[in-house]
């Protein structure tokens, strides 16, 4: 029997996939970036040059699929699934962050100064969600740290608020997210300035996904997930503990510092484990995860089980 | 009705064959295990809420035989339950007993899980036809009410364990109470029915 096969294209002219989902981003991104100055983005969506940082781990970053298919960003809906889908089409081009409060410069950036702000890194860290789930994460971005110095605080300054944009005709699903939004987090100064709180605007060589926090935010490896706020379009200098959303959600499971620490149930559920993504056994949580030499002197003579 | 029976079967065991095949194609997400908790969770729950649903389905269609599905549907429940609780010993737990023990005195949502679980396996047990005749059918039926708590216990299970939309455990709630006060309803208006002579013995 003749099997006519005439119609089929060859293979050499099908647009892989990755090319043209990248020349979509690249429109958009070449759009406000041309005649804004020279942007440090090399390729479409790539990020570079990155400088190599010493306090990257040398453990497998977890793949890049697993790390953008699940995600907790609820403006864009509860379930795991939902932000890859639902942020799909999320504007971040334009975008401004509003630097504010007790600075002696305040100042509004636009993206193309923040990217421009300090030499762009890439930080491979661990991260651990309060559910109980980590992954590896080959970031980029630079110290916190660059932007405060920047904006010199005054000694009013003893906090950082950060803030999420919420824009309930950009995230419908907002509305069921079930916490007070815009979402709000906020950092004591001491921990804000640590050399490894970072503020992010890429992983994996590339330019932040939507449904990971695009375009900035920021990068705490050493406390839950919840505190590395995604899509930041404010930070404040205060004097006083700012609010934090998990905590006015639920305060006794939610505290202000939430370091990672195995010692310290959340009420719910035992925080002694942790399953990394992509593995089949669960491995034990580390203080601070792992990152206790570096940080705990911030916190040395605090109780812990008490600032939870 | 009867000659239904061996479709039913096949259609209960769909969400089984589904997971499987999502298994199989490695298209269960980036946390596998999470996936195949939630969705034996979720069957378990449905076919409880499904075989609750039997008696007023039967009561207000005047169609009495969807009975011969009952208790077919009741056991899908304590087998997705049972799928359920052992993705929770052997692969959330890893056979640790003692931490085990610990979870279920510590964590209201896990006591309210493990109660509701507890419940069906005595409903299991009981579920032939040599038990109803044992038991008696007054007693059996009685027994056979533990279904309600642990319907009830599921719910309560889910709502516990969210951590802020609570929209489907509030929909799986709204579904248990609609199907119990039914019952409830038809108590009431039965015992109302009868002389006051016969309702005070």
């Amino acid at each position: 029997m003749l099997i006519r096969r005439g119609a089929e294209i060859p293979e050499s002219l099908v647009t892989p996939k990755s090319v043209y989902v990248n020349r979509r981003k690249f429109l958009a991104a070449g759009a406000a970036l041309i005649g804004a100055g020279a942007p440090p983005l090399s390729g479409a969506t790539r990020l570079g040059p990155l400088v190599k940082s010493p306090f990257s781990t040398d453990e497998k970053p977890t793949p890049y699929r697993d790390v953008t298919t699940y995600n907790n960003f609820y403006e864009f809906g509860t379930q795991k699934n939902q932000p890859a889908e639902l942020a799909k089409n999320f504007k971040t081009i334009p975008w401004t962050i509003s630097v504010e409060g007790a600075v002696a410069k305040p100042r509004v950036y636009d993206l193309d100064a923040v990217l421009k702000m300090a030499p762009l890194e890439e930080r491979i860290y661990r991260h651990r969600c309060v559910e109980g789930w980590s992954i590896v994460v080959p970031w980029i971005g630079f110290p916190l740290n660059a932007l405060i110095k920047q904006v010199e605080p005054t000694s009013k300054a003893k906090f950082v608020a950060f803030q999420t944009l919420y824009d309930p005709k950009q995230m419908p699903a907002g509305k069921w997210a079930g916490i007070p939004l815009p979402y709000v987090e906020g950092l004591r100064m001491d921990e804000a300035m640590h050399p490894l709180a970072l503020l992010s605007v890429g992983m994996y060589g590339e330019i932040l996904p939507n449904q990971n926090g695009a375009p900035v935010r920021l990068v705490i490896p050493w406390k839950y997930g919840f505190k590395s706020i995604k899509s930041i379009v404010r930070i404040k200098f205060v004097e006083k503990q700012p609010p934090s959303t998990w905590n006015l959600q639920n305060s006794r499971e939610y505290g202000f510092y939430s370091n990672v620490n195995p010692a310290v149930d959340h009420p719910r559920w035992s925080q002694a484990t942790e399953r990394r993504l992509g593995e089949f056994f669960k491995r034990k949580t580390l203080l601070f995860n792992g990152y206790g030499d570096q940080v705990a002197g911030l916190y040395a003579g605090m109780d812990l089980k008490k600032y939870y | 009705m009867r000659r239904l029976k061996p479709l039913v079967f096949l259609l209960c065991l769909a969400p089984l064959l589904w997971l499987l095949w999502k298994g199989w194609r490695q298209d269960l997400g980036a946390n596998p295990i999470e996936f195949i908790t939630h969705a034996t969770g979720d069957w378990t729950l449905r076919f409880l809420v499904i075989t609750l649903s039997i008696t007023p389905l039967r009561k207000l269609s005047g169609i009495g035989q969807f009975i011969v599905f009952r208790r077919m549907l009741g056991l899908f429940a304590f087998f997705y339950g049972c799928l359920h609780f052992t993705t929770y010993i052997w692969l959330d737990k890893f056979f640790d007993f003692p931490e085990m023990l610990k979870d279920v005195g510590k964590r209201p949502f896990i006591t309210a899980g493990f109660t509701g679980f507890a419940l069906m396996i005595p409903l299991a047990i009981t579920s032939t036809a040599g038990w109803i005749r044992r038991l008696g059918g007054k007693r059996w039926q009685l027994l056979h009410r533990l279904v309600y708590i642990s319907a009830l216990a599921g719910v309560v299970h889910y709502y516990w364990l969210v951590k802020s939309d609570v929209r489907l455990p509030l929909l799986y709630g709204a579904m248990v109470l609609l199907l119990l006060s039914y019952r409830l309803a038809v108590t009431v208006r039965r015992t109302r029915r009868l002389p006051a002579s016969a309702r005070l013995s």
